[in-house]
């Protein structure tokens, strides 16, 4: 910082640099996407490229089947979230609990997430989707969208446990005694004391989970469930054109930016709230 | 006569560091006794441990003529009947006053919520929080914070009130508030045994005064006989420290 000058002068040098900064932001911005366009425009496979993946009529056709099939996609990621959520918060506890009395329930817990973080998600769609109904075991559902939920759910529950494990360990020690000398027991004191404000502490990075489950319910038609994705691939195959996954595309984007913008609000509210209240 | 509380050859380590080296205290029913002595001295575990909120090693503690450190002993329903409160607080941030106060009589004595919310309602109204009562604990000054802390320990009706220098953390204008609770408490009759560097309120509110160092009961006797004519050259050296400080 230069220093120098009464105190007004800054002020007003500052706002004209605003708005110079501003129209450096705009010019720039104008010239880089205007090279990029032009640089794309004028490659040689443009115009096949163009053809394939940016067809309108394709897309316009094809756009009402993609969205149709999303309603599959909505109806994967609300069950599997509304499992996710209170078997990820079982295993965070699970792994969470004190003493040698605990050491089994913990070590389980623990192998479940590594295991479960550690394996790819297609590979875990494959196994269970085809496996388990390849067993022909009596009374096993051998609908694929039930083993797709399921998949989902062993997988993100693993993470999302780990996001509620930091948030319980970011509550301080102090709450626990405190609800431990009014009498609650462990788990009360868990119930009422730390899970609540756990919970509250990282609701934005379980709404990221959230946006990574939304997106990795396509993967689900691998085993064959025909949801948006599939529903694109069927559409590709008959016309021998690639548009109708920019409709995919668009659908998720248009999902998920609002759920994003959301987050990053979560986010500063609870910065501002840190800064003009108490620390704890 | 059995004792509110009483403390036979308490030992607690913590990894190498013995931080209580043999303790014996005994507390009277309606007894104030004031702790007093340097940071590091043990006063703040020896209250944790009248909590079991820390494992003891050795010794044997008993409240009301029943021993606590018994095996088998249910914890929780035995801290019910030990309020604590606590240097910072520790109120429960994302609860009403209210809740904060009921918390405990809901859950661990399974008082029904009208009743609960009726006992704390005139619980804060006693202290001057009546106006609070709805408010989150984060719009609170630290006087009303620690003021509440001790409510929501009062709710409990323990028989007996462990107080951690409870104005420690407080601005100095504060802690007159927080002290005439204290006051108030004891001219209710209520057994206390309190961890404080307050002199001043140690020789008016306490009936006796245990000066601790390095983890023993060094003297302890009236608070004015300790403050003013310690026996033991460490009490002496302690009170001169505390003098030259200003805070006596």
């Amino acid at each position: 910082m230069t220093s120098g000058g009464p105190p007004a002068v800054p002020r007003r040098r500052a706002s004209r640099v605003s708005w110079r900064a501003l129209g450096i932001a705009l010019v720039s911005t104008i010239v880089v996407l205007g090279a990029l366009i032009l640089v794309v425009t004028n490659a040689p496979g443009w115009p096949e490229f163009k053809q394939e993946f940016l067809n309108g009529p394709i897309f316009w056709s094809s756009l009402p089947g993609i969205v149709a099939a999303f309603w599959k996609n909505i109806l994967l990621f609300m069950i599997a979230e509304a499992l996710i959520l209170p078997l990820g918060l079982v295993i965070a506890v699970m792994r969470g609990l004190p003493g040698p009395v605990f050491f089994p329930v913990r070590g389980l817990a623990t192998i479940y997430v590594d295991v479960f973080r550690a394996l790819p998600s297609v590979l875990v769609i494959y196994v269970l989707g085809f496996g388990i109904p390849g067993l022909g075991l009596p009374g096993v559902p051998n609908d694929l969208f039930i083993w797709g939920i399921v998949a989902l759910t062993l997988i993100y529950s693993a993470y999302v446990s780990e996001v509620y494990r930091a948030g319980i360990d970011s509550v301080h020690p102090s709450q626990d005694a405190a609800a431990r000398s009014l009498g609650l027991s462990r788990f009360q004191s868990l119930r009422h004391v730390i899970v609540p404000q756990a919970v509250r502490r990282v609701t934005p990075p379980l709404l990221n989970d959230f946006i990574g489950l939304q997106k990795d319910t396509v993967l689900v038609s691998f085993i064959g469930v025909v949801e948006i994705f599939r529903t694109a691939q069927i559409k590709q195959q008959a016309t021998f054109n690639f548009t109708p996954y920019l409709g995919v595309a668009l659908v998720f984007i248009v999902v998920t930016i609002p759920l994003a913008r959301f987050t990053d609000w979560l986010i500063a509210r609870d910065k501002r709230r840190a800064s003009a209240g108490g620390t704890r | 006569m059995t004792e509110a509380l009483r403390i036979e050859g308490l030992h607690k380590s913590f990894g190498p560091l013995e931080v209580l080296r043999g303790i014996d205290l005994d507390v009277a029913e309606h007894e104030v006794v004031c702790l007093i002595g340097a940071s590091g001295s043990g006063k703040s575990t020896l209250l944790r441990c009248i909590n079991l909120l820390e494992p003891i090693d050795s010794g044997r503690i008993f409240v009301e003529g029943e021993e606590i450190t018994a095996e088998g002993v249910h914890l929780d329903r035995l801290r019910r009947r030990i309020g604590i409160v606590f240097q910072s607080y520790n109120l429960f941030p994302h609860m009403s006053v209210l809740d904060n106060v009921t918390l405990g009589p809901r859950k661990a004595l399974k008082t029904t919520r009208a009743q609960a919310d009726a006992e704390a309602t005139e619980l804060l109204a006693r202290f001057g929080l009546a106006d609070k009562r709805d408010e989150a604990p984060d719009r609170l000054s630290g006087g009303q914070q620690q003021r509440v802390a001790i409510v929501r320990a009062l709710a409990m009706k323990p028989d007996l009130l462990l107080l951690d220098e409870v104005t420690s953390a407080l601005d100095p204008e504060l802690v007159a508030e927080v002290l005439n609770v204290i006051r108030e408490l004891a001219a209710s009759g209520m057994t206390m045994l309190i961890a404080t560097h307050e002199m001043g309120f140690a020789r008016d509110i306490a009936d006796r005064v245990c000066f601790l160092d390095a983890g023993t009961i060094v003297e302890q006797g009236p608070p004015d006989q300790i403050l003013s004519d310690p026996r033991e050259a460490r009490t002496r050296q302690f009170l001169q420290r505390i003098i030259e400080a200003g805070r006596l």
